[in-house]
């Protein structure tokens, strides 16, 4: 059985956030992924953010489709609704469910086999749709669960553990996102919870579609010589070009940064994230530098990684609806039927 | 001038059958002309036969009058107005003997149109209305209400009926309703100079049509997901189910808008294709929506990954399935029940699901709003199995009627209070044993919290590849599928009287089937007749079948599909079935089922009229 209930046990002296939860109500089933996979660092990420925002756990709905990355949904927040759906189709549940509930928060987590090519159609129209909801991709370029093949983002040249080399040319989901529309686009590293930790924050709290891509190496499959997606590899290949740091509403900005250095952008709900360029040329609200720079480095084998790309403006899905407010799965039914008196008016016309 | 026993027997009861070109606005004159006699308080039946098509190809609507109420097509054509060139020869070959032919004399077509038993009657519709009306698209138009006008003078219809029809349809347009008007008497006033006035197949006022409406089953259909209280609606685009989505849309945009805000108490999603537009109704359903989606076979056939995980994990989901021509993409405009084998067992592994079929447009209605209580009900797919011929033909039924007291049937969903009442909620345990499990909703409470997942599990909820503790929810599925006998609505009767043989049909069949057995009982042939209106089907199926030495089963497919289901889902000894099958594509005529009863017997004739 790879079922493990996990016992809660919570020390009196565990810090507690605004809700008088400690991280341990955040967490979920024991993982049963491979030891040292960097899906369970992204899990740790995503339940040190969601107690830090102080989320309630019931408030957050987590969606995945079909592989190593989409079980993940079920080791962290065991407070909150889970759906684990078929492959490549987690955007189109996201849609219904965010359509049903505008007042949840919602994650989905996916893998660069569900995003990039069973589920490519959907991830686009999600897209397109700019449902607000933060979707993780957690890529390692190779297929875990059928023990190894190249998935779509896996580089040309990059080495298979048997060493096959792979011919075809990546599909990249933060280029794609870009050329789509998203609102807002991150690349992190597994290994850096320090850049991804603020930017699940932030992806959060955008009102929006918000695509973190997260380098996150098989530690069975791909984390070999050869490999461009290994742990080694990412840490020589990436490159921090916009930090975020998450600042919660009543939060003050107390570290002092060089001029022009800064950028506060305001979140729907007053929060800020406060980026860090560390290429004081960059802009992350300029869609098409944003291209550029990020078509570049990745000619020069560089990964780019951090907010790489932000637009708070852009309407989303219930905002272009023009959806009430109350969710309308909570709208009573004397609000939905126009009744007998109403049949017979709409009937007029048919006699 | 007295009238003569045939021309007695011709009144209020014949076939118009009018011949057009796709994309020249022929329907508004052909519904002005059925609506007409409809209004006259005569019973009509329209069907249009259309291509998959914008503009150009033949197109063909057919109204029967029909002072008895049937609701099928006779098999006859007594009128025919033959608009078409390009079909003349076929549309001159298929006027029943003694009948007449209408046809645009500017061109004359001597050679053409030659037969000796029927009369044909020349109209030089373009020439008059290239003579009256400016503008080359509206002379094309007007010319079908010119025709509509001769039809009028020959058939006794009722000018100021067809003059008031005209006055609703161009309220606002007054130009249009002058030209349209003048169209109209123009084609009269030349038929009544020319011809005897009126023909011996003609209309007089009747008032059997006083509480009926004249609606198609997908306007019907999405009146009922409008009181069910659908609040999330997702599809593609296909043919013939996209009138449903059109005509919710319209009644959302009526009564779901807040009148002091503005904002929508709905959500319509055109998706990308149908495997995301079942997903989104899924994710809705999941997240405590009533949600729907309508498609036809094609769409079914990519929704079915999704229908078993829906199956599996226990979500509600309403699918309208508009039944068209398969296999593949078909005729995508022409009808059939050829998706009922698909449904009730959709997607991989062992799934059955719950099948709902109207019969007409008042039954899409009705259906409709119950497939969303038993959906809820039972945390399943529910199928609403209409054809292409309910959906898209209007229909004279009965006005519907709306009963203020109901609320939907939620099912089993646990409230916030109930949930932390609970020492711990378990998503898949038969608690009542029913084998219908409780839900919660997300954003309920942490204790409401379960995964969803189309892997295994258990009854708990949690992940396993245990055999035991799969096998206990994979059988609790089969009870509740049981359960689901007694709930679903159950068949219908019409003529009950203990005779030997039985008729069994499903959906749109019934018109034919019910007109068929009068033919047969002027024969002295008598059969009793259920019509099934739900899979799984109940006891009283099992009964009927039982009961019946020699069973006709009629449906609008091949390989006679229902016939087989009803052969792997009940205890029926398969060899007292006939099939009876009907897969042109046009809707059924009353002759099929005739012909085929009468060949049966007479293959075995001591059945003949045998009753007990």
């Amino acid at each position: 059985m790879s079922f493990i209930a996990k016992p809660k046990v919570a020390h009196p002296s565990l810090p507690k956030n605004a809700l008088g939860l400690t991280r341990r109500d955040y967490e979920g089933a024991m993982s049963t992924l491979c030891a040292g996979c960097g899906h369970d660092s992204v899990t740790a990420a995503i339940t040190e953010a969601v107690w830090s925002l102080s989320l309630r756990p019931e408030q957050i709905a987590k969606l995945s489709g079909i592989g190593c990355s989409s079980k993940t949904t079920a080791y962290f927040v065991s407070g909150g609704h889970g759906f684990n759906s078929v492959h490549g189709r987690m955007p189109s549940i996201a849609t219904g469910a965010i359509a049903a509930n505008k007042d949840l928060y919602y994650i989905g987590v996916s893998g660069d086999g569900d995003t990039l090519s069973i589920g490519f159609g959907q991830f686009a129209h999600a897209i397109r749709r700019n449902i607000n909801m933060l979707y993780i991709i957690e890529n390692n370029g190779v297929y875990g669960l059928t023990k190894g093949q190249f998935s779509a983002s896996a580089d040309i040249g990059a080495k298979a553990k048997r060493g096959e080399e792979n011919v075809q040319p990546p599909i990249d989901p933060v280029v794609a996102a870009l050329t789509l529309g998203a609102t807002f686009v991150a690349r992190s590293f597994s290994g850096d919870k320090e850049q991804l930790i603020p930017l699940i924050q932030a992806g959060l709290k955008h009102k929006g579609f918000a695509l973190i891509d997260v380098l996150s190496p098989c530690v069975t499959f791909n984390d070999h010589e050869g490999s461009t997606k290994s742990y080694s590899f990412v840490r020589d290949h990436y490159e921090e070009v916009v930090h975020a740091d998450f600042v919660a509403p009543a939060q003050e900005i107390t570290a002092s940064y060089a001029a022009g250095e800064a950028m506060p952008v305001t979140m729907h709900d007053g929060s800020r994230i406060l980026l860090r360029k560390l290429d004081p040329a960059y802009d992350p609200t300029r869609r098409g530098k944003a291209y550029n720079y990020l078509r570049d480095r990745l000619a020069q084998g560089e990964y780019v990684t951090g907010l790489i790309y932000i637009d708070t403006k852009s309407p989303e899905f219930h905002e272009v609806n023009g959806t009430t407010d109350t969710p309308i799965n909570q709208l009573p039914y004397e609000r939905l039927s126009p009744g007998s008196k109403g049949l017979e008016k709409i009937l007029a016309r048919y006699r | 001038m007295l009238q003569s026993a045939e021309s007695q027997d011709r009144l209020n009861d014949f076939v118009i059958k009018l011949a057009n070109v796709n994309g020249t606005g022929s329907a508004s004159a052909n519904t002005l002309l059925m609506k007409s006699i409809f209004r006259m308080g005569v019973p009509v039946m329209g069907k249009n036969y259309f291509p998959s098509n914008i503009q150009g190809l033949p197109t063909w609507y057919e109204i029967r009058v029909t002072r008895d109420g049937y609701v099928a097509r006779s098999g006859r054509v007594d009128l025919m107005v033959a608009m078409n060139a390009e079909t003349y020869a076929k549309d001159l070959k298929e006027v029943s003997p003694g009948g007449y032919l209408i046809y645009d004399s500017t061109w004359p077509r001597p050679a053409l149109l030659k037969r000796d038993d029927i009369t044909i009657l020349g109209v030089p519709l373009a020439r008059m209305c290239n003579e009256t009306f400016q503008g080359v698209r509206a002379r094309i138009l007007l010319k079908n209400i010119m025709y509509a006008g001769v039809l009028a003078a020959l058939l006794d219809i009722d000018i100021d009926v067809m003059r008031a029809l005209l006055g609703e349809s161009y309220a606002n347009k007054k130009a249009l309703l002058d030209s349209n008007v003048q169209a109209l008497e123009m084609g009269y006033n030349y038929a009544k100079q020319h011809f005897a006035c009126p023909l011996p197949l003609r209309v007089t006022r009747m008032d059997k049509t006083a509480d009926y409406i004249m609606i198609d089953g997908n306007t019907a259909a999405a009146l009922g997901c409008l009181y069910a209280g659908a609040t999330v609606g997702v599809w593609y685009p296909i043919t013939p189910s996209t009138s449903l989505m059109d005509a919710f849309k319209s009644f959302c945009q009526k009564w779901r808008v807040d009148p002091e805000t503005g904002k929508r108490n709905y959500v319509i999603i055109q998706a990308e294709d149908e495997l995301a537009a079942i997903g989104a109704v899924l994710g809705a359903s999941w997240n405590g929506a009533r949600a729907f989606t309508p498609t036809s076979g094609p769409g079914i056939s990519l929704m079915n990954e999704f229908i078993g995980l829906a199956y599996y994990a226990e979500i509600p989901a309403v699918i309208f399935d508009i039944q068209r021509v398969g296999p593949s993409t078909g005729m995508p405009t022409r009808t059939q029940q050829c998706d009922i084998l698909l449904a009730a067992y959709a997607s991989h592994g062992d799934t059955r699901h719950v099948l709902l079929f109207p019969s007409n447009p008042e039954e899409c209605f009705y259906l409709s709003v119950q497939a969303f209580d038993l959906a809820e009900r039972l945390q399943t797919p529910v199928f609403v199995m209409s054809d292409l011929d309910i959906g898209m033909n209007d229909w004279m039924c009965p006005t519907l009627k709306w009963d203020d007291q109901y609320r939907p049937d939620r099912g089993k969903i646990l409230s916030k209070e109930e949930v932390e009442k609970l020492e711990k909620f378990y998503r898949y345990f038969d608690k009542d044993g029913d084998g219908i499990p409780y839900r919660t909703l997300p954003g309920v409470s942490p204790k409401a919290a379960y995964f969803t997942r189309g892997s295994g599990h258990t009854q708990y909820g949690g992940y396993t590849e245990d055999s035991t503790e799969y096998q206990i929810v994979l059988d609790r599925l089969k009870r509740k599928f049981h359960t689901a006998k007694k709930l679903v609505p159950s068949a219908v009767f019409p003529r009950n009287e203990g005779c030997d043989i039985g008729v069994v049909s499903i959906g749109s069949c019934d018109g034919a089937v019910r007109e068929a057995l009068d033919l047969l009982a002027r024969r002295g042939i008598h059969a009793d007749y259920m019509r099934v209106r739900a899979f799984p089907f109940g006891e009283e199926v099992e009964r009927f079948l039982a009961e019946h030495s020699l069973i006709f089963v009629v449906e609008q497919n091949r390989d006679a599909q229902f016939r087989s289901l009803l052969t792997l889902e009940t205890a029926v000894d398969k060899s007292k079935l006939r099939s009876i099958l009907h897969y042109s594509g046009l809707p059924m005529a009353s002759t099929v089922i005739v012909d085929g009863i009468v060949a049966e017997l007479g293959a075995s004739p001591k059945r003949v009229a045998a009753t007990r």
